[in-house]
């Protein structure tokens, strides 16, 4: 299990592997934000919870379908399958290392790009700590929906369309911790509600990703 | 006959329309799919009929 | 073997066999049922019911939209039902019958939120607001189009029926998840009265009883809907398999 994950961790840190694109790409969004709403510092303190917490759902986004599609073109996948590792583990494996490489990131990312919308101040531990409570659960929907379209030509904008509805209950409860958080209202109940969908995905959804994988690798 | 609709005749209408179109589009095509395709297997089966 | 021989090799199972012929009969009674009960139910309902006390003559509006919403969601837990059978059983009708039904679904959804959001123009004074209510249709609206672009996307039917059923499965869960997050996400909001009248409120009788039969009719038509389609559904595939056995030589 180590191995796999040290080998994948590996890959993506390589040059050519991708890491520090979902970095990149949270950066531009984020400037980009205030070039679409405008620069008054109040308007973007009292989005920048939000915005900032798309952009790095997006991010998480557009890493995911390099999750599987490498080892499924040279057929590292079905050898991952007929390994003694039950693929339920190979699956955790791949999301924990997608997570390492593009959510963790953001998530210390984050801050910096508080900084540049005018976050409140007690708005940056709350970003973080919603960030790193919700981008788990980002990573293992993520490789559900990459199982789904790992055999795709074109799955990307599928695997879109399949993942963005299922990232809605993160991303409402993980927004509303870092806004309550900004304005110093009880974060409670949205923190629960976060943790709980982290905590459910984590440990059911690798069951649903590795059946699906089962299928395509028929 | 028609009712007085008062304000909202407008909204009412349009949701009245908009609903119904969509049912009909809905009927239609599918309708229209399948005819095509029972049409199409027809004339595959006989084909096979007529080679096999 | 002649071509009838193969023919019936090709057929995997008697039940498409059985459902095409059974469905052949009892369709006409069923869009014939639609039709009247739809008919019954509007006119009387357009025509002959008062207006409410708050919201005038836009009440009229529950008549499509009630049913159409109970629709939306009914087809999603038709298809979650359907997509189990089809992973435990098997059976392709089941399989076949969630395909068909998922199109169905899309337009109860839009009508839903269409007539949810004229409904609403009047109160809110927006073409559109994120209630809790029209949000969730937005967002079931979205795993309805999920569903069918994953089944349009990949060739192999078997391999599509068991993909898009996994996906049938768990987007229940995230469904049902975002139901109670944008209940949260919406409760701080002064957004006026939501859409009242619900069918689980107190609807004067005057109202109710032209309702059931508009909800019958819909509940009618999707039956007469889902088992045409379904029935379109399994001679494509049947098609697709011939014509797979024309070009291998068979």
């Amino acid at each position: 299990m180590i191995a796999l994950l040290s080998r994948d961790l590996k890959l993506a840190l390589r040059a050519g592997g991708g890491f520090g694109l979902g970095l990149a790409f949270f950066l531009i969004v984020t400037v980009m934000i205030p070039f679409s709403v405008g620069p008054q510092s109040s308007l973007l303190a009292t989005i920048a919870p939000g915005v900032l917490w798309l952009g790095a759902l997006l991010a998480c986004l557009l890493s995911l379908d390099r999750l599987l599609a490498l080892d499924w073109e040279d057929g590292s996948l079905d050898l991952l399958a007929t390994a003694p590792l039950p693929l339920e583990a190979v699956v955790s494996i791949k999301a924990l290392a997608h997570w390492l490489t593009t959510g963790l990131p953001l998530v210390l990312a984050a801050p910096a790009l508080g900084v540049l919308l005018n976050l409140p101040g007690p708005g940056y531990k709350w970003l973080v700590i919603s960030l790193l409570l919700g981008t788990p659960a980002l990573s293992v929907i993520g490789t559900f929906g990459a199982a789904l379209t790992v055999g795709l030509k074109r799955g990307g904008l599928l695997l879109s369309l399949l993942v963005l509805p299922l990232y809605v209950p993160t991303l409402i409860f993980g927004a509303e911790v870092a806004r309550r958080g900004a304005v110093g209202m009880d974060t409670h109940t949205p923190l629960l509600m976060l943790a709980g969908i982290t905590a459910g995905a984590v440990a059911l959804l690798p069951f649903a990703s590795a059946a699906v994988l089962r299928v395509n690798l028929r | 006959m028609m009712p007085d609709l008062g304000k909202y005749g407008d909204t009412v209408m349009s949701a009245y329309g908009a609903s119904i179109l969509l049912l009909l589009l809905l009927v239609a095509f599918s309708l229209w799919r399948g005819r095509k395709v029972r049409a199409e297997m027809k004339t595959v089966e006989a084909r096979l009929a007529r080679n096999g | 073997m002649s071509f009838t021989d193969k023919a019936n090799a090709v057929w995997q199972y008697a039940n498409p066999k059985l459902f095409l012929t059974t469905t052949e009969r009892v369709l006409p009674l069923f869009w014939i049922g639609a039709a009247a009960c739809l008919a019954v139910g509007l006119i009387w309902g357009f025509f002959f019911t008062p207006d409410d006390y708050r919201q005038g003559a836009t009440v009229k509006i529950i008549y499509l939209h009630v049913p159409a919403a109970m629709m939306a969601i009914n087809i999603w837990v038709m298809m979650l039902v359907t997509s189990l059978v089809w992973l435990v059983r098997r059976h392709h009708v089941s399989a076949l019958a969630a395909r068909a039904a998922a199109p169905i679904g899309v337009v109860m959804t839009l009508i839903a939120l269409a007539t949810g959001a004229i409904w609403g123009q009047p109160m809110w004074g927006t073409w559109w607001a994120w209630d809790p209510r029209l949000t969730s249709f937005l967002i079931l609206f979205l795993f309805y189009l999920g569903y069918i672009a994953l089944w349009e996307a990949i060739d192999n039917p078997d391999t599509a029926a068991d993909l898009t059923s996994v996906l049938c499965l768990v987007g229940s869960v995230f469904a049902i998840l975002s139901r109670y997050a944008v209940n949260f996400w919406n409760q701080g909001l002064h957004q006026g009265a939501s859409l009242s009248l619900d069918k689980e409120e107190n609807v004067a009788d005057v109202f109710w009883v032209p309702l059931l039969v508009c909800i019958a009719g819909f509940v009618l038509l999707f039956i007469a809907l889902v088992l045409y389609r379904t029935g379109t559904e399994i001679r494509a595939r049947r098609i697709k398999a011939l014509l797979a056995r024309e070009r291998v030589g068979a």
